[in-house]
């Protein structure tokens, strides 16, 4: 009853193409993102540090794939590889301009992932589909390569790993070994904010629209004066920016530290699901893919032994670990059978059911 | 919305010229040395049997092809090969035979989308969806609500196109060649798989938007009674090559083009 659009009004073009336009909608949207600031203080520190802040940087991975493949509809297998161009960079910037806050050269880094991006997004123009993800599974291997056999990117370090510096905002370390799951949190939670607050503006204005109409027919797209090299450039850039920061994140923020290898292919294909099953073109569906891929197996792994024991049954954590996957791998096929277009859809039903409650239409 | 005014080419004028243009597929010949203009202002029909390489016609004006031989000269200036998005920008709009919207859509989105390539405002606004980004965006909507009042689809501004009915969707796709302010409008049967009704309000439109705008139109079409009634003059191909062209009168009575289309008895 109380979600209607009766009774609201729009009166100039800017209500009416507001990206938000229902009152409901904007003060769920507020509450949710308050929440997710009161999580912080009211969270603990496993909460915050292997739930939440693993779900913002895969959710952020995710916008910047669906920017690629589901509004623009190229398939890509290298956001690993482009995730690895962020942290990277990430780590070359902060370590050679210490002085630099190190927020700006998390942000910054994503450019170079962006500059990457572009540079392998140049066969777009002339395959697409499935061949063309295999062109950027070159990205992927070739990138991992550098990663590997470049001393220089990890400042000749003999381990070959990226590792966090101490780096504080405001006096208080953000970064590091002294940095509280709460602080990480906090930047992880306003970096995400705030790169979604801009993609969905992307996607709502003219390139955004440029975007689906290259997608959905690019014969009468380019018949449009619609450039089809420049708009799938622009969507390589930035969706690799997107996943470069998530890779500066993921390492520096919530790994704390790690080697080549957590951007390899597996990777990719993790973020690629994430998309599908969130929603190929849906902002909110990256959110609800990470979430479906990432927190379920860990919520599984909590609630499944507490849901057995009253039976009596008792169970090794190997059999947890063989029942979550298959629970997992049940409730994916479940979805995609149900609803192809992704849990984005569902939620897209879903709200437009509650709007005409209790009548079917 | 306006007439796109270019004083150097008042009605009447030759807008666009084919001159001896062929186009072959390998050892296919799709157009043999078909020589036509369409002049400014007028409702240009191609016609011809099937195969006879009217879209092939249509997809070397918009630089889909390039003629292998030959030369098409726009506002007097000869073509040289160009993409399709070129020509777009150059004042060439198009509808297909098949729709070719974008389905996943609305209807404001798509005719929107056709204001692409006249919207300005740069990468770091849109990113932040205010001042020009916005201000433009508003300017665009209100064109683009003139097109919807103009082409009577308001009750399906909102709708996602993949799920309009034919007519309606024929009818989104003209609006969204409109949105781009065409100085040629290329027409791939507008009225292919339509009932009289929405034949006769597709007619109407299309002579709205000639007289109205003095857009110059070029259409393919099959319906005969269609095609005489609203064009000033008609070409009409056979196996890719132009067999009359004139007026609907003088074409109707032309003994080949009453061959091609009826038979010749042996």
């Amino acid at each position: 009853m109380l979600y209607r659009e009766a009774g609201q009004f729009k009166t100039s073009y800017v209500a009416d193409s507001a990206i938000f336009p229902l009152r409901q909608d904007r003060i769920g949207l507020g509450l949710i993102i308050v929440a997710a600031y009161a999580l912080a203080f009211i969270g603990n520190s496993f909460l915050l540090q292997a739930v939440m802040i693993p779900f913002l940087v895969f959710s952020l991975a995710s916008i910047g794939l669906n920017i690629l493949t589901g509004y623009t509809g190229l398939l890509s297998l290298g956001t690993g590889a482009f995730m690895g161009v962020g942290a990277y960079a990430c780590y070359k910037l902060m370590t050679a301009f210490p002085e630099v806050n190190v927020i700006v050269w998390i942000l910054m880094s994503g450019f170079f992932s962006a500059a990457i991006g572009a540079l392998f997004g140049l066969p777009s123009l002339r395959i697409k589909g499935f061949y063309l993800a295999v062109a950027t599974l070159a990205a992927q291997f070739f990138l991992q390569w550098c990663f590997i056999r470049i001393p220089w990117l990890v400042n000749y370090n003999v381990s070959g790993a990226l590792d966090a510096p101490l780096r504080t905002l405001f006096g208080t370390p953000i970064m590091g070994p002294n940095a509280t799951p709460q602080t990480r949190y906090l930047v992880v939670l306003t970096i995400v904010i705030l790169l979604t607050w801009l993609a969905s503006n992307l996607v709502h204005g003219r390139i955004g629209r440029m975007w689906i109409a290259i997608r959905d027919m690019d014969l009468a797209a380019e018949l449009m004066g619609i450039r089809p090299l420049q708009t799938k450039l622009l969507a390589f850039a930035v969706s690799s920016y997107y996943c470069g920061v998530a890779g500066a994140l993921l390492v520096f923020l919530w790994y704390g530290g790690a080697e080549y290898d957590v951007f390899n292919i597996n990777q990719s294909f993790f973020i690629l699901f994430m998309v599908i099953i969130g929603g190929l073109g849906s902002l909110i569906g990256s959110f609800f893919g990470a979430a479906l891929i990432f927190i379920l197996p860990i919520v599984l792994g909590i609630v499944l032994p507490a849901m057995l024991s009253p039976f009596g049954i008792s169970v090794g954590a190997d059999v947890i670990e063989h029942l979550r996957f298959m629970i997992v791998g049940a409730l994916i096929i479940f979805f995609l059978i149900v609803e192809p277009h992704g849990l984005a859809r569902l939620w897209q039903i879903g709200k437009q059911k509650l709007l005409v409650w209790p009548f079917p239409y | 919305m306006r007439a796109p005014d270019n004083p150097v080419f008042a009605k009447g004028d030759v807008l666009l010229a084919v001159d001896n243009v062929s186009l072959g597929f390998g050892g296919v010949k799709a157009l043999t040395d078909v020589s036509f203009d369409i002049r400014k202002g007028e409702i240009r029909a191609i016609i011809g049997p099937n195969g006879a390489g009217k879209t092939s016609m249509l997809n070397c004006i918009n630089g889909f092809y390039y003629p292998t031989e030959g030369r098409i000269t726009f506002k007097g200036v000869k073509r040289p090969k160009m993409r399709p998005h070129e020509a777009a920008r150059g004042g060439i709009a198009r509808t297909f035979q098949n729709v070719a919207l974008f389905k996943s859509m609305s209807t404001l989105d798509n005719i929107m989308a056709g204001r692409s390539i006249k919207m300005r405002s740069n990468f770091f606004w849109q990113l932040f969806r205010h001042g020009p980004a916005m201000k433009e965006e508003v300017e665009h909507r209100r064109f683009v609500e003139e097109i919807i009042d103009f082409l009577e689809i308001q009750h399906i501004r909102k709708a996602p196109v993949g799920k309009l009915p034919y007519g309606l969707q024929k009818r989104v796709e003209l609006g969204r060649a409109l949105a781009m302010e065409p100085e040629l409008l290329l027409l791939d049967e507008p009225m292919a798989g339509m009932n009289l009704e929405e034949k006769e309000d597709m007619s109407r439109f299309i002579l709205e938007v000639n007289q109205q705008y003095g857009t110059t139109i070029a259409l393919i079409e099959h319906d005969m009674g269609v095609v005489m009634d609203l064009s000033d003059r008609v070409v009409v191909l056979e196996y890719g090559r132009k067999i009359a062209d004139g007026t609907p009168q003088e074409v109707k009575s032309d003994k080949r083009v009453i061959d091609a289309y009826l038979g010749v008895a042996h």
